[in-house]
């Protein structure tokens, strides 16, 4: 199966019922794949919207009435969800988004693989706040980890990204879909408790629209109640600072991860289709003195995990991008961190990779 | 009746004093009330503007959205759960300029929403830019020598788009605008009321309508009932300067989306 089939299964198994979205290369399979597959689900919506703003806007008023709600996009309509991604991010809207990357900017490359999206993902709409990206580097982990991007976005209310690519969008491999996934839908809004007032884990019940609560939903800086207030810089303060922190406190538990030789001193640190490139060389070749750390989610960044190679001399960080998750690895240790860019679409090859050890030997 | 939709712990409101949006507002709860609607089923949406801070008064389930994509959000609100009323408020710079895409793709669809457009022909809330509406000559801070493009007609617009339900009323017709709002609300698929108002801060103040009153009595003076302008039209007379038709333009049964399947 294909990567983007698994990932529009997984949004299924997670019981996503509705899927608002617009054509782009080369994430299109997912939307024709909910296309054929939802008006056979009752009470599930599929819907082609005129473009992605309007996209990012349906899956959020979807997820007002309770129902877990989807977009699949790739770069030039990633870019137009930016200002709705801050809607959702300011509302505390639980909904997914697929992006398959392509190379960019612009309408650049788009049958082939990238990952120049990663900043953009973090840091893309404007002001303050932080989200949760997922990347998967096989088909497997395209069903697995988007039926768990639903969870992650119900526990924390926050929109959660498959940041996938290309590659691993249009590759064909084995996929087994288990009987069932688990599913954790949101806290409910307690009895007497105000719509926006945050749980000790600085996440608010939900209460979706229909359940009698009278909730005032606005992306304007806002109080307890949702009434707009934004003028007093302490309320703009705790409601930004609580987005945030409902999500980077909770960086280490959520972190989704595989290490690989924690003994190395060349350590890979890895996410997406680059993960299979460093497998070959670590796994299969062994390269002495190798190993990995593979991150299923990238954000929030779990940066005590790179504690975990006491005997590391270098990071190698191999992208496809000019350099991005390269620097939050490099913001958090003081031994140097290699980063092996690659873009125009192909993959690194083992042979890339065993260079970029050979430079790290020869300079630490 | 209608006080009960009104959200009391939310005055004072923003709006200037002679805004026409508080008519408006007043209207359209006094038709939701007529529906028998439940308020608990029943969910309003704005984008940004003056115009869109209605739903913050409203004691329902309410979206505050971003600058033109109320009605995109409220296509995802109704075909998620058909069960809900949805009813969206708009202003003209929300509804024809940033948003005019998804106004006509709405139409087209024929989604099963109401859609109420306070047309004062500024950009209000950020203090009296040119709209898509603003009548040729007539000056905004961005047209201060005249507005020179020619504006839209919203009715035309959402009539050739295909929307089931399209009226036009101003700020004086407050008893057909409520009925025209009720019929909007009662015809399934897709229903916009274009209710052109005054705005003295805005406006006004630039155009030789200071007083509230000074504008609605242009409106008054202005509108001609549909069949009246048609026959006027028919006639070959020519049609008094700034004049605009009213009525009801449009009630029909295209397909429409969002409707609850007959049980
Ligand atoms: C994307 C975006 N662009 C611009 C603005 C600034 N803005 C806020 S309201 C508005 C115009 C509102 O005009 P209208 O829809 O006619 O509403 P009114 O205030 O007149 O009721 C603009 C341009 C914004 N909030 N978002
Ligand atoms: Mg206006």
């Amino acid at each position: 199966m294909q990567g983007n089939i698994a990932s529009a299964e997984g949004a299924l198994a997670a019981g996503c019922t509705f899927f608002g979205g617009y054509p782009i290369t080369p994430s299109t399979e997912v939307a024709e794949h909910m296309a054929a597959r939802m008006p056979k689900i009752k009470g599930s919506c599929f819907i082609q919207m005129e473009d992605e703003i309007a996209s990012m806007a349906a899956i959020i008023g979807a997820a007002w009435t309770g129902a877990r709600s989807m977009t699949a996009t790739s770069g030039p309509g990633f870019s137009l969800m930016m200002e709705n991604i801050g809607y959702a991010v300011m509302t505390e809207t639980p909904c997914v988004l697929v992006n398959i990357q392509r190379g960019g900017p612009s309408t650049g490359q788009p049958t082939m693989g990238a990952q120049g999206d990663m900043m953009q993902v973090r840091f893309g709409s404007h002001g303050d706040y932080s989200i949760i990206a997922l990347c998967p580097s096989s088909v497997q982990e395209c069903f697995d980890l988007t039926a768990k991007a639903f969870n992650l976005a119900d526990r924390f209310r926050t929109p959660v990204f498959l940041m996938a690519d290309e590659v691993i969008g249009h590759m064909r491999e084995k996929l087994e879909i288990p009987d069932s996934v688990e599913i954790v839908r949101p806290k409910t809004l307690p009895e007497g408790m105000l719509p926006f007032t945050p749980g000790p884990d600085g996440v608010p019940g939900f209460a979706p629209f229909g359940t009698g609560r009278y909730t005032h939903v606005t992306g304007l800086t806002h109080d307890e109640r949702g009434y707009p207030d934004t003028t007093n810089p302490a309320r703009h303060d705790a409601l930004v600072r609580r987005l945030v922190s409902k999500i980077e406190d909770a960086r280490h538990e959520i972190a989704d991860y595989t290490i690989v030789n924690e003994d190395a001193e060349y350590v890979f640190v890895c996410y997406g289709a680059p993960v299979r490139t460093v497998k070959e060389v670590v796994d299969k070749r062994k390269v002495p003195k190798t190993g990995y750390l593979q991150l299923r989610i990238v954000w929030p960044f779990p940066e005590e995990l790179l504690k975990r190679f006491p005997k590391c001399r270098a990071f190698i960080v191999p992208e496809m991008n000019l350099g991005m998750i390269v620097r939050e690895v490099g913001r958090h240790v003081k031994i140097p961190v290699i980063p092996v860019s690659r873009i125009g679409g192909e993959l690194h090859t083992p042979e890339d990779l065993i260079e970029a050890v050979k430079i790290a030997e020869s300079t630490t | 009746m209608r006080d009960e939709w009104f959200r009391a712990d939310r005055l004072p409101h923003i709006y200037c004093a002679g805004c026409g949006n508080g008519t408006i507002v007043n209207c359209v709860l006094e038709a939701v009330s007529m529906t028998g609607w439940d308020r608990k089923n029943t969910v309003f949406l704005s984008g940004i503007g003056c115009s869109s801070r209605a739903p913050g008064y409203i004691l329902t389930d309410s979206l505050h959205t971003t600058h033109g994509r109320a009605i995109a959000f409220a296509t995802g609100v109704k075909m998620a759960d058909p069960s809900l009323h949805v009813v969206v408020f708009t202003g003209d710079g929300d509804l024809a300029a940033i948003g005019g895409n998804h106004f006509i793709h709405a139409c087209r669809r024929n989604i099963d929403l109401t859609v109420v457009c306070m047309n004062n022909h500024i950009y209000g809330m950020t203090g009296g830019q040119g709209s898509p509406t603003t009548p040729l000559g007539k000056t905004s801070t961005t047209t201060p020598y005249g507005a020179s493009e020619t504006p839209f007609d919203l009715v035309d617009l959402a009539v050739a788009a295909g929307a089931n339900y399209v009226a036009r009323w101003t700020s004086f017709h407050v008893k057909q605008l409520t009925e025209a709002v009720l019929n909007g609300l009662n015809t399934p698929g897709f229903s916009l009321i274009e209710v052109r108002c005054q705005c003295p801060t805005s406006y006004g103040r630039r155009n030789k309508y200071r007083e509230p009153v000074d504008y609605i009595t242009h409106l008054k003076a202005h509108a001609i009932l549909k069949d009246k302008w048609e026959s006027m039209e028919k006639s070959g007379q020519d049609m008094p300067a700034d004049s605009f038709p009213v009525g009801e333009f449009v009630r029909r049964a295209r397909p429409v989306m969002g409707v609850p399947d007959e049980a």
